[in-house]
């Protein structure tokens, strides 16, 4: 029914108007979870940088550490998609206590609107924190040989990959039975982008690990990034980017829906 | 939409948490545009079955209608009809009062300029709009109970839940939220509320049910139950055995308690009944040391109708 679509698209748009109402008159949040990856892309490249940087074997044109700047960027750009997904956990887990919340679900209002909000709410904010931490990249003297159409084709990937992230938060945050909790255990997605070839190139690792990195998400997302960056075509990475993204994205979709529906059918008070 | 006149009509409703039973065949019918009030101590199940009726959670048995639909096949049709204004504040703290209101006008789909002008009224009724744009933060207790009821009226619901509207108000603010009531129901609305003080119910209802660990134990109009309750009574204390006795032998059917040297004379509470009381002593030539008035609260209708005293008042009894 075209009717009902029209309410699910005009309901979500109220409640990203909400979300986003929400993210400006509190910024903080939205600085704290800039401020982890520009600290790490700080630290990374200015106290470790020449040193991880000669271990790359850049060959002397340019020096280590601008080397090693121009290998973690990818890696930072998604550390900063994951850090800003962990925020969707707490602020949903935060709402849920809310009793705006059950006004919500005694109003006709369409189905999964409330969480589309938070997640397109996300979705933009870790856009806006992307567009920060490349500037700052900029700033350090990061330089890509990347065409237009290659940096859009990187934002795309990225973005797919924020929302199946975002989406994943979302239902941590949903299944936490408190805020502490909804905090805490998505925590694992800022420790994956460091077990991949995010920060150092996975030969370099021992065998068990080497696997795991070689085959965890954040790999093949990551090299498609780096891919485009340095101007070289994706392949098979970007593919096995995209079906990662996806997959996730449409299990913890329908795992959320259920959440927050068996979350209304069992509330004893 | 069905001409039943029936805003709300339950049978055999039945909900437990796990091993608890919290309602068990609760029959229910409330008459399009009547104030029906719902009666009941702490954990009696009050919050329990305006969860359910609002579509909050599920009964685990039962017919029940609301607004003309059947709650369990048409959800979205109730929750189109209603408006629930529950025990918990339920607005958005993060935003202003104006910016709450306009979420409920955007989400009631009302359209711009409608909205608009809705919440400038609600505003404007609610004694609201100096504050509007401030953060909640800054409101008083009564002022967000104001703003969560114009919450519920954007959408302009014809039936409307109101759960324990007045606990925890100043006699005041209580007076306020009476006088919406009252102007709701005369614009025709249909109003389901509940609570603990049988004198809301009496002000403001025209039907009450008490409820009683999930069950009602009676219903009728506050008049009808009043009369059913002998809780109503003038405590006349004497000096001496021998006053009393005269006064018990004038006053034939009160209950005299030789041990207290008191006479309970049972009644309405009301002026000229007392007056009568007092004459009759007077022209007997019976003093009478001191006088107390008790009226029917509802720990006399449940004493009356259930055999027991509410869970408050055992509470009471059992402290030293």
């Amino acid at each position: 029914m075209t009717a009902t679509l029209g309410y699910t698209l005009v309901d979500s748009a109220t409640m990203l108007r909400r979300n986003l109402k929400h993210q400006l008159r509190y910024p903080s949040l939205t600085l704290m979870l800039a401020g982890m990856p520009i600290m790490f892309l700080l630290l990374f490249v200015y106290v470790f940088g020449g040193q991880l940087g000669a271990g790359l074997g850049s060959g002397g044109t340019h020096p280590d550490r601008h080397a090693y700047l121009t290998y973690i960027v990818p890696g930072i750009l998604i550390m900063t998609v994951a850090s800003a997904a962990l925020g969707t956990a707490i602020s949903i887990a935060m709402d849920m206590t809310e009793g705006i919340i059950d006004r919500f679900r005694t109003m006709a209002i369409a189905r999964g609107a409330v969480l589309t909000g938070h997640v397109i709410g996300t979705l933009l904010q870790t856009l806006a924190v992307l567009v920060l931490v490349v500037g700052v990249a900029l700033a350090m003297g990061f330089r890509s040989t990347a065409g237009p159409l290659a940096w859009l084709a990187a934002a795309g990937v990225l973005m797919l990959f924020a929302l199946a992230l975002i989406w994943l938060s979302t239902a941590l945050g949903l299944a936490a039975k408190s805020v502490e909790t909804a905090s805490n255990t998505p925590m694992f997605l800022t420790l994956l982008p460091l077990l991949s070839s995010g920060f150092v190139p996975t030969s370099t690792m021992p065998a068990g690990l080497r696997q795991f990195a070689e085959y965890q998400p954040f790999t093949p997302v990551i090299q498609t990034i780096r891919g485009l960056l340095a101007g070289d075509p994706a392949g098979t990475h970007a593919i096995a980017a995209v079906a990662w993204s996806a997959g996730i994205a449409l299990a913890c979709y329908g795992w959320s829906l259920r959440l927050y529906d068996r979350r209304w059918a069992a509330n004893p008070r | 939409m069905p001409p039943s006149g029936t805003a709300v009509a339950t049978r055999g409703m039945r909900k437990s948490f796990g091993e608890h039973t919290v309602l068990e065949d609760v029959d229910l019918e409330v008459g399009e545009g009547t104030i029906f009030a719902l009666l009941g101590p702490n954990g009696a199940g009050k919050t329990t079955i305006v969860r359910i009726l609002s579509t909050l959670i599920r009964a685990d048995a039962g017919t029940i209608r609301v607004a003309g639909h059947d709650l369990a096949t048409e959800p979205d049709a109730v929750r189109a009809a209603i408006g629930v204004t529950g025990q918990f504040s339920a607005v958005d703290n993060l935003l202003t009062g104006e910016e709450n209101l306009r979420l409920m006008a955007d989400l009631r789909h009302l359209g711009r300029a409608a909205g608009r002008r809705r919440v400038a009224e609600l505003l404007e009724r609610f004694e609201l709009t100096d504050a509007a744009r401030k953060p909640l933060s800054t409101y008083s207790g009564g002022m967000r109970r104001r703003l969560d009821l114009a919450m519920t009226l954007v959408g302009d619901p014809r039936l409307i839940f109101l759960d324990e509207p007045t606990t925890g108000l100043d006699p005041r603010s209580r007076r306020t939220m009476w006088q919406i009531i009252r102007e709701l129901a005369a614009d025709g609305v249909t109003i389901f509320l509940t609570t603990q003080y049988l004198d809301e119910a009496d002000q403001l209802a025209d039907r009450v049910a008490v409820l009683d660990h999930g069950h009602i134990v009676t219903e009728g109009t506050p008049d009808e139950l009043k009369r059913r309750i002998p809780g109503g009574h003038v405590l006349l204390r004497f000096a001496g055995p021998d006053d009393l006795s005269a006064a018990a032998a004038l006053l034939p059917a009160a209950t005299p308690d030789p041990d207290q040297l008191s006479l309970q004379v049972f009644g309405d509470g009301s002026a000229t009944e007392l007056r009568g009381v007092l004459n009759q002593l007077a022209e007997a030539g019976i003093h009478a040391e001191r006088l107390s008035i008790h009226t029917p609260d509802l720990d006399d209708v449940f004493f009356a109708v259930t055999g027991h005293a509410t869970d408050t008042v055992r509470e009471k009894a059992a402290q030293p």
